[in-house]
């Protein structure tokens, strides 16, 4: 087995990176497409702040809307692969430096790793998400806006 | 102006925006929250969101280019993520108790300030200076491309840089942007490292910083599908060419152009806030 020196650690790492983010591009892209073909030639409404229905909002609900190809699931399931990126990126640092026997750098990436995971974990877990909920796609220009959610 | 024009116009945004991202450091954020929260009305709740994914693209699609081409240093990059994850983890739970337009004032002051400090010549001490022990425990002197081959450089004042950078962390927690302007003051002013290393480390960087409160954003129902779809898009369009000619570019002239911008851009963003239009 080669040696993991830094040059290839970096190598690694910038592959990584690349295919994360085309992967994740990917998947948004045929949201997108998929969104604009039911949702295109409506108004959009920003100005007021709703927020996420709540089955966008977690991992779990995400996961489904985007199992069931609704656009909008499958888009913030592209965007759930991009913030996977980096992470995946240090996870795998973890790995690199561990294979190069460096203890310093490995307590360092790990304890970067444990906030990160504490970052995207704390909140969605107690958050609750009502079962077969469809989250609405999109406002038609003549339909009255879409209710509040809590 | 419908769903689908909308959204080419904020891809458009987002081209630009990940493109002067992927080149100056400082994240895509910087232009695409005052793009959609003054530009196209769009709730600043909704903007940092957005922004928040456009740093993630920026970063990652950008770094990829810059850790093959040897100018991000990961070791710099790494230990003071420590900073500004724990930075960003505080500042996101922050913003859930300021008001909206505080928050517009706060970036604001944080765009002049990127501005003019963006302006101060950047003196770059690589090789001559003496050695210090904790950046040479933490491995941090390394080289990095030139075109007149690899310039190795020394780093300085590991705790001063570690500690901006937890204010940086906090920024970009409480305001969904990568605050790379603050990154690449603590390195390229308090560490003393050239500034394309400097730049694309910030880079590499605020990709984790963002994905830390990227939780946070996503439970409290900020991050809008169909809002950071272009965004996304085109963001990583942007700064794919942006990281491409980083190594020839002239940086000096895109830093005067870009700090103009944001100097504009921050006068905004406090006036609409102490306004109370956002």
């Amino acid at each position: 087995m080669r040696a993991w020196g830094d040059d290839r650690v970096q190598r690694v790492i910038g592959t990584l990176l690349r295919w994360g983010v085309i992967l994740a591009a990917a998947v948004v892209l045929a949201g997108g497409a998929m969104y604009f073909r039911s949702c295109g030639s409506t108004i959009p409404d920003y100005k007021v702040f709703r927020g996420e229905p709540p089955e966008l909002r977690v991992v779990t609900g995400i996961v489904r809307e985007a199992v069931s190809l609704n656009p909008l699931g499958l888009i913030q399931f592209g965007l759930l692969l991009l913030i996977a990126t980096p992470l995946a990126r240090v996870a795998f640092s973890v790995a690199a430096f561990a294979l190069q026997r460096d203890r310093t750098y490995v307590v360092v990436t790990l304890f970067v790793l444990a906030v990160v995971l504490l970052g995207l974990t704390r909140e969605g877990s107690n958050t609750v998400v009502p079962p077969d909920r469809f989250a609405p796609m999109c406002i038609a220009s003549d339909a009255p806006p879409r209710s509040s959610h809590p | 102006m419908n769903s689908l024009e909308f959204s080419l116009l904020v891809w458009l945004g987002g081209v630009a925006a990940g493109f002067l991202g992927s080149l100056t450091g400082l994240g895509g954020g910087i232009v695409i929250v005052p793009l959609l929260a003054l530009w196209l009305g769009v709730d600043i709740r909704y903007a940092i969101g957005a922004s928040l994914i456009s740093i993630i693209a920026t970063s990652s699609g950008a770094a990829a280019v810059y850790v093959k081409d040897g100018f991000t240093n990961f070791r710099i990059g790494m230990f003071l993520e420590i900073a500004t994850t724990v930075g960003a983890m505080a500042g996101a739970f922050l913003a859930a108790k300021v008001a909206p337009s505080a928050i517009a004032v706060v970036f604001g002051v944080v765009l002049l300030y990127s501005a003019y400090q963006s302006n101060r010549p950047r003196p770059e001490r690589p090789e001559t200076a003496a050695p210090d022990p904790l950046a040479t425990f933490l491995k941090m002197d390394s080289s990095y491309p030139t075109a007149n081959g690899p310039q190795s450089y020394r780093v300085s004042n590991v705790p001063g840089g570690f500690s901006l950078m937890f204010v940086a962390g906090t920024l970009s927690g409480l305001l969904g942007i990568g605050s790379g302007a603050v990154k690449v003051l603590a390195m390229d002013q308090v560490m003393r490292i050239p500034f394309k290393v400097s730049t694309t480390t910030s880079t590499f960087m605020i990709g984790v910083t963002a994905a830390a409160s990227a939780g946070v954003y996503l439970s409290r129902g900020y991050i809008d599908p169909a809002l950071a779809m272009p965004v996304m898009l085109g963001v990583l369009a942007g700064s794919a060419v942006g990281a491409r000619i980083l190594a020839r570019a002239e940086t000096r002239i895109l830093r005067i152009v870009f700090s103009l911008v944001i100097l504009a851009l921050g006068a905004e963003l406090i006036y609409n806030g102490l306004t109370g239009r956002i």
